[in-house]
């Protein structure tokens, strides 16, 4: 055989799991993300009392299909003295890195996407924060204001947070042992409860801190458009502004996935150790087969014969779903299913519940200015997540070297790092009593500030 | 009672007719005194209207309670009339000593609030303009209006350093008007374009008028459409 | 010009940035442009450019008779429309010299409270958006949408209602007029709540307008601001308190005063202002008075040559006429105080020393509307 050709098959042998993950990353996720803007879309009407996308398609469910079309036929607009090449490259650089760094995560306890990396979570976090690129470039090549003031903002903002992240992830890490995702989830398995039991600061600050990461609300000053039109998206259209939107998606996916896998317990069931417990085993099946029920009961009330259709489908299709998962509790050949499809339910279970907090936030709360912003990062929550290191890198002191029970010691930690927090807001409440009584600082008086 | 006032307008229109007996009860010295004024614009009704034959209620009368009375003592002969018109006082004063009389208005009156700034064209009066301030008074919640009569081509001392409102209002004034005032910080245009050429609020300009060049080079079409 | 030199020194001594917020931008609230000079982040002066929506109302005032006047003033603040009616018909009026009759005012003053919740309601929605609360606006609009059903019903318009006439009304109350008006009063004590919940103790609203737009009381009157603004900045003062027209003296209603003069107070002022028009509302309908609802004034109006100057409360300040009548059917000269235009000088003193995004809470403060601010 010609050497070239037998490498090439080696390398297709050795490889061939990542190539195929890597092609269904790409070909999957943005219609994923597609759907999670429309459940946005809809959440948010929902809790603005209206309806939401509803014409194109039965309750608007192809409406991502619409908005993928146009924009892939929209016209390419360049600004005229933007820089082609890093205009090109900065959505690119965007999405790709919110792609890739999916690949190492693991959705049930056989179901990794591309491999399960010994440092998997250190990959997906690092890989993901390269997205910053992205928006720098961006905003530098568009050659304009908004853009600029935009990328710096969103720059500043992200490597602020991201400090926090870490931090927060470390005190998770402390209790796991390893960087490796598999065995993180299994090490929740082996403690027998999740790990935001065991350090909820730790999840709190990786919520608000994986909040800011992406962008969202409150934290969204660069891309607010009431105050800079959008940021560094503003000279982007077309498919270009789609790659950072899905980019943006991608991303919230992705940081939903390592606070299920490091602190939502992963794949394991509420309880996954607690043998009486063991009937939650049947709530996959039963939450699914609830959702189709509801699906038939609303089939009679639909105002439109192809409406009614369309509920009775998508009934099925839950229906469906629920013998599917229910079918290996009971039929016993297949028993060593249930850990791999119950997994993958409740890991996409908690992964939803996360975005779902996401997206509630976004509707609920005003923004942060962005001295505020920064404030909030630096001051309080970075603070807040060295002490939580501290706290639990001393409780499990106290447990390996002095012998004192998991519980116990976590739970005086965690009331100390509380404590410690409530000094800290205190201690922000009288710096900003301070600062507002002192008037914001007054402009050099020569100008007559009652000139037009 | 109507019929008096009827007799040397009837070969006028019948609409004055109609006016005066639809409206006759309440309204009846309305229609004397509007009577004769179809026939003719009024040359100068700055001055208060000659009392009609019989009328129950007037328009305008003279006004001389305290507080024209401090003016008066005050300024003089700056004060050129005083006048209550439907039981709204105003004082129509000199231009030269506006800025003093604004300034004892503000200080020693407390009329702390320049509420409105305006002018009026009289183009038949020599004086052709009336700068027009109300002004009111918080503490005694009372309003008094200063008519200050200007020629074309006259300006007025700026108001600002005594109420800081006056900075947009004295440039409305100037772009719908013509009127320049000394001391403005900013005298420009403020809602008409600044190239645009015309004063609209005066009566000789007329309403379809348009800065035709303006419009053609700044908008790219013929003015009109 | 030497203030332009001494003004260039800024931080690090680069150059200042002119910002320019255009005509076109999500937060102005209508075509307004703002000339921001910007040293980094901070405003040091700001500069408005205005008239984009200038269309010579007062040019048209003198060539229209009195009654064909009337919708043209609908269309300058157009969110508050009922009240533009109202200034105008009543300073005819008192032109005229003629009163309007007891149950056309009372039907007035609801109309004009209920309007001056839905302009309260639009500020609210639009004010949030800016800020970022993303759902107030949605539920605002929807009880502006009840609001407005009531004024379909009694005028067949929702925005530009031309809804009284000179002498008093053309429409009678509709039969089932009262009984929408308790109905929405009932219900909107509870929505305030939900706007109430949804924003006055959230640490996010209130770090983003607390000490934000700061204006004190003597600043407000030299300025000549009105309205919410002025009595945010603590000055007890309510023309529909202070010379009471319509039939506003017949009903108890409290002013609500703000202490700081900044934008959160400002937004208190106006919720409160919100319950307090509910509850003129709720007294105005108990009892209607019956009778005429237009006073005899003719088909032709012709006042007597003079001039008259009238004020109101409108939603959004101060709204004056002034009304010069030469004894023709056309007025001579009509002059409209806008309170907008008025409020909008005060942003430059407002925004210094604040950073860009909070002069977008600022110009939302102000509740400001163009139609009116450019007439």
């Amino acid at each position: 055989m010609h050497p070239n050709l037998h490498a090439l098959l080696v390398f297709l042998q050795t490889w061939w799991v990542e190539l195929v993950s890597a092609v269904v990353i790409v070909a999957v996720v943005p219609l994923i993300t597609g759907y999670l803007v429309l459940m946005e879309r809809k959440l948010m009407a929902d809790m603005q009392a209206r309806l939401g996308p509803m014409r194109v398609g039965p309750h608007g469910l192809l409406q991502p299909i619409a908005d993928a079309v146009k924009l892939l036929i929209k016209e390419d607009i360049i600004p005229d003295n933007a820089d082609k090449f890093v205009f090109w490259l900065a959505p690119v650089v965007s999405m790709t890195a919110a792609l890739t760094s999916m690949g190492a995560i693991a959705f049930g306890p056989s179901f990794e996407v591309a491999r399960d990396i010994n440092v998997g979570l250190l990959f997906v976090i690092g890989v993901s924060s390269l997205g910053l690129f992205g928006i720098v470039l961006g905003g530098w090549a568009s050659n304009s204001h908004y853009s600029i003031m935009g990328a710096l903002r969103s720059t500043a903002q992200l490597v602020s947070y991201e400090t926090a992240a870490g931090l927060a992830l470390v005190s998770g890490l402390l209790l796991a042992g390893t960087l490796k995702i598999r065995a993180i989830v299994e090490a929740q398995q082996h403690f027998g409860v999740w790990f935001v039991f065991l350090a909820p600061v730790a999840f709190f600050i990786y919520v608000v801190a994986s909040i800011a990461e992406t962008n969202r609300a409150p934290f969204d000053l660069p891309e607010a458009e009431s105050e800079l039109v959008a940021g560094y998206m503003t000279e982007y259209s077309g498919f270009r502004w789609a790659c950072y939107f899905l980019g943006e998606y991608a991303n919230m996916i992705v940081v939903g996935a390592v606070a299920t896998t490091l602190f939502l317990g992963g794949w394991l069931r509420p309880f996954p150790n607690v043998h009486w417990m063991n009937w939650l085993d049947a709530l996959p099946a039963l939450f699914t087969a609830a959702v189709g029920a509801y699906c038939v009961y609303r089939a009679g009330k639909q105002p439109a014969r192809v409406q009614t259709w369309f509920m009775w489908g998508v009934a099925l299709a839950c229906f469906a779903v629920a013998l599917i998962l229910a079918v290996p509790l009971v039929v016993a050949p297949l028993k060593f299913m249930v850990p791999g499809l119950h997994g993958a339910f409740w890991f996409l279970l908690k992964i939803s519940a996360y975005i779902y907090l996401f997206m509630w936030l976004r509707f609920t709360l005003p923004r942060y200015r962005f001295d505020q912003l920064m404030h909030l990062g630096w001051y309080i929550l970075i603070p807040l997540a060295i002490m939580n290191v501290l706290g639990v890198g001393v409780a499990m002191i106290l447990e390996m070297e002095y012998g004192w029970n998991r519980w116990l010691a976590l739970v005086v930690t965690t009331a100390f790092t509380l404590a410690a927090a409530l000094f800290l807001l205190r201690l922000n409440d009288k710096r900003v009593a301070a600062a507002s009584s002192a008037a914001p600082p007054e402009a050099p008086s020569t100008e007559d500030s009652y000139a037009g | 009672m109507a019929d008096e006032p009827k007799a040397p307008q009837s070969p006028e229109s019948p609409k004055p007719d109609s006016a005066g007996a639809t409206s006759a009860p309440p309204a009846a010295p309305a229609s004397a005194e509007a009577a004769p004024s179809p026939a003719v614009k009024p040359a100068a009704p700055a001055r208060p209207a000659p009392p009609p034959p019989k009328p129950p209620v007037l328009m305008q009368i003279p006004l001389d309670n305290d507080l024209t009375k401090r003016y008066r003592e005050q300024f003089g002969a700056a004060i050129l009339d005083a006048v209550e018109d439907r039981k709204q006082p105003y004082l129509v004063i000199a231009a030269a000593q506006l800025a003093e009389i604004a300034q004892y208005s503000r200080d020693v009156e407390k009329f702390d609030l320049l509420e409105d700034y305006t002018a009026v064209d009289w183009p038949r009066r020599e004086k052709r303009f009336d700068l027009i301030a109300i002004l009111y008074s918080f503490p005694h919640n009372m309003r008094l209006r200063l008519k200050i009569p200007l020629a074309d081509g006259e300006t007025a001392a700026s108001l600002v350093e005594i109420w800081p409102t006056a900075n947009w209002l004295e440039r409305e004034i100037f772009d719908m008007f013509g009127i320049s005032f000394n001391g403005h910080p900013d005298m420009k245009r403020i809602l008409l374009p600044e190239e645009w050429q015309g004063h609209p609020l005066r009566k000789d300009y007329d309403i379809l008028q348009q800065d035709t060049a303006w419009v053609r080079e700044n908008l790219g079409i013929e003015s009109g459409q | 010009m030497q203030d332009d030199a001494a003004q260039k020194q800024t931080l690090l001594g680069a150059d200042e940035l002119v910002l320019n917020m255009g005509p076109q931008h999500p937060s102005t609230h209508g075509v307004l442009r703002v000339k921001l000079k910007l040293d980094g982040e901070r405003v040091r002066g700001t500069e408005c450019v205005i008239g984009y929506l200038h269309r010579g109302v007062e040019k048209i005032a003198e060539n229209r008779t009195y009654q064909q006047f009337a919708p043209y003033v609908d269309r300058m603040d157009y969110v508050a429309a009922v009240s533009n009616g109202l200034g105008y018909c009543e300073a005819v009026e008192k032109l005229l010299n003629v009163e309007a009759p007891p149950r056309a005012k009372v039907i007035r003053t609801i109309m004009t409270e209920l309007q001056r919740i839905a302009s309260h309601l639009i500020w609210l929605g639009t004010h949030a958006l800016d800020i970022g609360a993303l759902t107030p606006l949605f539920y605002c609009l929807r009880e502006r949408e009840e609001i407005l059903k009531i004024f379909e019903k009694y005028c067949g318009a929702r925005l530009t209602t031309h809804a009284f006439r000179i002498g008093g009304l053309q429409y009678e109350a509709y039969d089932s007029f009262e009984k929408d008006v308790e109905r929405f009063c009932k219900d909107f004590e509870r929505r305030i709540q939900e706007y109430v919940d949804l924003l006055t103790g959230n640490s996010i609203w209130i770090g983003r307008t607390r000490n934000v737009g700061v204006l004190n009381a003597e600043d407000c009157i030299a300025l000549g601001a009105s309205g919410p603004v002025l009595r945010a900045s603590g000055v007890k003062w309510d023309l529909r308190k202070a010379q009471p027209y319509a039939a506003y003296d017949q009903y108890t209603f409290e002013i609500p005063v703000g202490t700081n003069g900044d934008t959160y107070d400002r937004y208190m002022v106006r919720m409160e202002e919100m319950r307090q028009s509910r509850l003129i509302c709720l007294q105005a309908i108990e009892n209607i008075p019956a009778g005429p609802i237009l006073g005899k004034v003719g088909k032709v109006l012709k006042p007597p040559a003079g001039e008259i100057y009238h004020s109101i409360e409108a939603p959004k300040g101060i709204l004056g006429y002034y009304i010069v009548s030469d004894g023709t059917t056309q007025p001579y000269r009509v002059r409209i105080r806008p309170p907008s235009f008025i409020n909008l000088q005060a942003l430059d003193k407002m925004a210094r020393g604040h950073l860009v995004a909070d002069v977008v809470a600022i110009i939302g403060t102000l509740d400001i509307v163009l139609g009116e601010v450019d007439r």
